[in-house]
């Protein structure tokens, strides 16, 4: 299984990607600059954080016009694998691949912090290894991650469970004091209709190892290797 | 900022106003301004191309809303 990083100007998570592609799972991996028009036969695309184009305008909105994005889209549309992380996730939102939006975070304050989520659904490409109500440790990086959406979206995303992961605490509770950045209904992470696209603010390559405090994120990588047939 | 999405950012400001003792002061929404010059043969067409990109890139339906006027540059040069 071959995964590609697409790497964007203003990107920085792209190296964190490559490393846990290459470095953890040991598959091989390689770098997509936003300009290019193919992605090169990957099965796997990791949309990385950052702050693509410094953030201007709004985050993740100049970045979902690169010549990249086309091919993203055709490839997500066949069914194709696409994980958006932070800022991946935020790209992913304003090119339309998922609904809703992700704005400046309730409290205004930058918020890097390690959060507990839920997992909602465990029936993704992304999630086959985790238990529904399972709670994994990651931290978050963000300004902008206070996800929105008009009620009918809420409520469509709800009963086709694509809510995938909410921000909970130690416990499990899915409470106010355990949302990081003031999202609707504590969301930390969606699918696409099709389950094969995942955007969640959260990071998960930056707790897959255990000398980085937690390793409870290599099970959405591990997940992805499940369902692909490979370990 | 649509009226239906919290806007932080001018919660923030209207608790500033009230502590510099505006305390009559409510509503305080935080939106953005961009000024940008567009050769186009008539308002209704330069009207047209702005819409599309209010639509498309300028700003972001799901949480914002925009209003816009077209005036007339006198000598192409920004002001």
């Amino acid at each position: 299984m071959k995964f590609g990083v697409l790497v964007f100007p203003g990107s920085n998570c792209d190296l964190d990607a490559y490393h846990l592609v290459r470095d953890v799972l040991e598959k091989p991996v390689k770098y997509i600059w936003h300009g290019e028009k193919k992605l090169d036969g990957c099965d796997c695309i990791i949309l990385p954080g950052g702050f693509t184009y410094g953030d201007y305008l709004r985050p993740g909105a100049i970045a979902s016009f690169s010549p990249v994005m086309e091919p993203l889209k055709e490839f997500a549309l066949r069914g194709g694998l696409v994980l958006g992380i932070c800022n991946g996730f935020q790209v992913l939102v304003e090119s339309g691949l998922l609904p809703g939006a992700l704005y400046r975070n309730l409290h205004l304050q930058f918020r890097c912090s390690s959060t507990h989520i839920k997992v909602e659904n465990a029936g993704l490409p992304f999630t086959n290894l985790m238990r529904p109500g399972q709670l994994l440790r990651m931290p978050v990086a963000h300004g902008d991650g206070n996800y929105y959406c008009d009620s009918d979206t809420l409520e469509e995303l709800f009963r086709h469970n694509r809510v995938v992961f909410r921000y909970a605490s130690p416990a499990g509770e899915t409470d106010q004091p355990s949302n990081p950045n003031g999202s609707l209904a504590n969301i930390a992470g969606i699918c696409s209709e099709g389950g094969n696209v995942l955007g969640m603010m959260p990071h998960p390559e930056r707790a897959a190892e255990a000398l980085l405090g937690s390793e409870d994120g290599r099970l959405v990588f591990q997940s992805i290797l499940a369902h692909w047939g490979e370990k | 900022m649509k009226k239906s999405v919290l806007d932080p950012q001018g919660a923030a400001v209207e608790k500033a106003l009230a502590a510099l003792g505006y305390g009559n002061v409510g509503r305080v929404r935080v939106g953005k301004y961009m000024e940008l010059l567009l050769e186009k043969a008539s308002e209704e067409e330069a009207s047209a191309q702005v819409e599309e990109m209010c639509r498309r890139l300028l700003t972001n339906p799901v949480i914002e809303e925009y209003t816009y006027r077209i005036y007339r540059a006198d000598d192409g040069v920004d002001k």
